[in-house]
């Protein structure tokens, strides 16, 4: 998950609504049964709102669920 | 699953079995493979299996009778694969072998008393093992050397001579073979062999030799039976010998495990279904290349694949159950690592067809249900697996959509009505139609609207199963006990199971006995579909069949039908742990008939339609409601939910006068429309419109959400419960028009909805 890299053109054009910021890069804690993930992700500079793409819910982040409930 | 379970079921399939040619072949070649090869012109790898297993291949190929022949499969299909002439055709024309590389020495000595075919067999196996092997004749060969050029040519008998001292096996022919050469090998050998057709008659005096051993009354002494003709026995016995001899070296059991050696049985089944029948092409003076390929072509490649023949889900795991079974079994075992065989026990439709099929009745259901039963109970069932399907169990049990209520204006109830939850959710009006006609034809008949139980069955939930039948029985009892009439054949099975003491009869046996009739709502024939849940169940078939002939429907079956029935994807809960799969299986099913179907499980109709086959259900021939009941769309997730609630709502109303119970929740009050390209993800990613209402009722009252200048959409994300959903969505005159959704199940650490 450390290496995940979410395309510029998934989250074109997003902005946080409630601060009117554009959305930065952050690092955000993800967990999932127990795991711990440290994933950069576009976040609102204000107000910490966390933005997940459909590419990455339904792509890797699907895949590492999986894998987890395997485990 | 104990390691006893693993070797009963792994006993159980048959697909490792040997072919019937290599049982009856007493040196056990490897035919099939053999047969194979030829099939692709590739002599010399054939050949080379052919070495590999026989003793001074060049000599015995020439002279083998041939046993496999009469065993064969094909012989009532044209006649047996003509083995012995392949085998000829290869020693001819495929490239010489080397002999086998002998094992490092034993520091064993056998002496073999006598050289025809079983002395120069047992010579062969037993230098290739690593015994210091002599052989003692005066005329290696013996009557071998009497055959024709033409049988056995002069150099091809030298060029095994040769290999066998290759091998390391010493000849000694300046001897007289007597008891006096008998007694001093016996003293300064380890073992003695005797090949009883090639030694003088002064030593064979020594009674029958053993059946299994070949032992003697004299220990360490070994002699074959005498008077056996055929090549490939006298080549066995030399094997048995050798086989023996190591055992009675090594200090072991002489008689333990020996079943498989020599022509053994075999339990393998080959279907030859289909099969058309193709004469043997005769051997003549002996096959050419051209012959040979035919030939091996002839061979069934005999394998069983009987349950993987017929199965989507054994199919698309590109095995056999006996690895199945294997494979369940390690991911039991693991406590650190990954779990990889947990999709494929959760992808099992638990339909039985496997079982009824297999010779040998080996139920993958039974497996696989016994392994999820045993995840759920160590912790290891994936959480995503069957939750969905759990959860609409859940609903249909819950305040919204379960009922049991005697009938209208009745204090007791003879019947009650159990139409299945799947089927309230796909033809709500139908099975309105349907309690309102058993009322107005049996009287009190009450009814149960409720989940049998199926999806915690299926999934392996034991405590949540028992807990739902004890609510079931419960609200049955308080009924009164009454009779049950169960549509649905999976809640049939449960019910008859879990609730033994209750009387029950299915919808269509009712049916069938009041008589249905009318005119036929279709001259085109439709093609029966048993679901998987009714194929124990004859009575049940016939009944179904019986109602469509009483529709003057006129019907077809499909291939596999009734008993061997197929799945339609969804029974054991497939379609939902493995959706891709469970498509695949319904498409499959789909494409069994080109009639249009008609079928009496909910889940089948709507699997069935969702593949875009055209299905109906019996409910929609007895029960019109208007409109092609083929082209009936399978109503999605959130519909199924609806029309669940809705009917219970409908009845409670217009049927007992009551007002529903229940007040509406908040986030249901919102209004929302879905574009296609919403719809679609909803259906695949299971997320519903009740879910997307609560995100959206968050965002109207917190405003909280990201928003795209470029699309004008707006996006959020909420999670009620373990399922984090986001939708993305533009604001419409008082309500909401989705354009997409998507979920997850990590959570965003930090506080965040």
């Amino acid at each position: 998950m450390s290496m995940i890299r979410i395309p510029e053109a998934d989250v074109t054009g997003w902005q946080c609504k409630t601060c009117g910021e554009p959305l930065v890069r952050k690092p955000v804690e993800l967990k999932y049964l127990d795991s711990l993930f440290n994933v950069e992700l576009p976040v609102c500079p204000a107000c910490n709102m966390v933005l997940i793409p459909e590419s990455l819910a339904m792509g890797k982040m699907r895949q590492v669920e999986q894998l987890l409930e395997d485990k | 699953m104990e390691q006893a379970e693993l070797r009963h079921w792994e006993r159980k399939c048959i697909q490792e079995e040997s072919p019937r040619c290599t049982a009856a072949c007493p040196l056990h070649v490897d035919v099939r493979t053999v047969c194979a090869l030829l099939g692709q012109k590739r002599w010399d790898k054939a050949w080379a299996t052919i070495a590999k297993t026989m003793p001074l291949p060049g000599v015995l190929a020439r002279l083998c009778d041939a046993p496999c022949r009469d065993a064969c499969v094909r012989s009532p299909l044209g006649g047996g694969i003509e083995m012995g002439a392949l085998e000829r055709f290869c020693a001819k024309h495929a490239a010489p072998v080397a002999p086998p590389r002998p094992l490092p020495s034993r520091g064993k000595a056998v002496a073999i008393i006598g050289g025809g075919m079983t002395g120069l067999c047992a010579a062969w196996e037993m230098a290739r093992r690593g015994f210091d092997v002599t052989l003692h004749c005066q005329n290696p060969g013996g009557s071998l050397l009497d055959l024709p050029e033409s049988q056995l040519p002069r150099d091809a008998f030298l060029r095994e001579m040769e290999n066998l001292a290759t091998l390391g096996a010493r000849i000694r022919t300046d001897v007289t073979i007597d008891s006096t050469l008998l007694d001093s090998l016996l003293e300064t050998h380890d073992a003695v062999f005797i090949d009883s057709d090639a030694a003088p008659l002064s030593l064979t005096d020594l009674g029958q030799p053993d059946e299994i051993t070949l032992g003697t009354l004299h220990t360490g002494l070994f002699a074959s039976r005498a008077g056996e003709t055929s090549p490939v026995m006298q080549a066995a016995a030399g094997r048995r010998a050798a086989n023996s001899i190591e055992r009675f070296t090594q200090g072991v059991s002489m008689v333990s495990g020996r079943e498989q050696e020599g022509p053994c049985a075999t339990r393998l089944y080959t279907n030859v279904e289909g099969v058309a029948p193709a004469p043997a092409i005769p051997a003549g003076t002996g096959y050419g290349e051209e012959q040979a390929h035919e030939e091996a072509r002839r061979c069934l490649q005999c394998e069983c694949m009987e349950c993987v023949k017929n199965c989507e889900f054994l199919k698309h795991y590109k095995s056999y159950p006996k690895i199945y079974v294997r494979q369940v079994y390690n991911n039991e075992s693991i406590v650190m690592g990954t779990r990889q065989a947990n999709t494929m026990i959760n992808s099992c439709m638990l339909c039985g067809l496997c079982e009824t099929l297999c010779p040998e009745d080996f139920s993958m259901a039974e497996v696989c249900l016994e392994a999820r039963r045993t995840m759920v109970r160590k912790g290891t069932m994936p959480q995503s697996a069957h939750e969905f399907a759990l959860r609409d169990m859940a609903f249909a049990n819950g305040d919204r959509s379960a009922l049991a209520r005697h009938a209208p204006g009745a204090e007791t109830s003879e019947y009650l009505f159990f139409p299945g939850c799947q089927l309230t959710a796909s033809a709500p009006d139908a099975v309105e139609a349907a309690y309102a006609d058993l009322r107005q034809r049996i009287g009190s008949v009450g009814l149960m609207l409720r989940c049998c139980g199926a999806p915690a069955q299926w999934s392996g939930r034991e405590a949540l199963m028992d807990e739902s039948v004890a609510l079931l029985r419960s609200q049955w009892e308080e009924l009164g006990r009454p009779k049950l009439i169960v549509a649905c054949p999976t809640c049939l099975n449960i019910l008859r199971d879990r609730l033994p003491d209750a009387e029950i009869s299915s919808h269509w046996s009712i049916l069938r006995a009041l008589g249905v009739g009318g005119e036929s709502v279709t001259s085109a024939p439709l093609a029966i579909n048993d679901p998987c849940g009714a194929r124990h169940n004859p009575a049940l078939l016939e009944d179904v069949r019986a109602l469509l002939d009483q529709l003057h429907i006129p019907t077809v079956e499909p291939k596999l039908t009734g008993a061997t029935t197929e799945c339609c994807g969804y029974g054991g809960l497939l379609a939902e742990a493995n959706p891709e799969l469970g498509t695949a299986a319904a498409r499959r099913r789909a494409a069994a008939a080109d009639e249009d179907f008609v079928t009496y499980c909910a889940m089948c109709r709507d699997m069935l339609a969702k593949t875009g086959k055209r299905a109906v259900h019996l409910y929609d021939l007895l029960f019109p409601v208007g409109g092609d009941p083929g082209a009936r769309p399978s109503p999605g997730y959130s519909a199924r939910r609806e029309n669940r609630a809705r009917l219970r709502e409908r009845l409670l109303t217009e049927l007992w006068r009551s007002t529903g119970d229940d007040a509406s929740l908040p986030h249901e009050s919102i209004e929302v429309r879905f574009t296609d390209e919403a719809a679609r993800a909803m259906e695949e990613r299971r997320i519903l419109k009740t879910d997307i209402q609560k995100v959206l009722l968050q965002v109207r009252e917190t405003g909280r959400c990201f928003h795209n200048s470029e699309t004008g959409h707006s996006l959020a994300s909420f999670r009620p419960t373990v399922v984090t959903y986001w939708v993305e969505f533009e604001e419409t005159d008082g309500g909401y028009l989705v354009h997409n959704t998507w979920s997850h199940r990590m959570r965003i650490m930090g506080g965040q909805a």
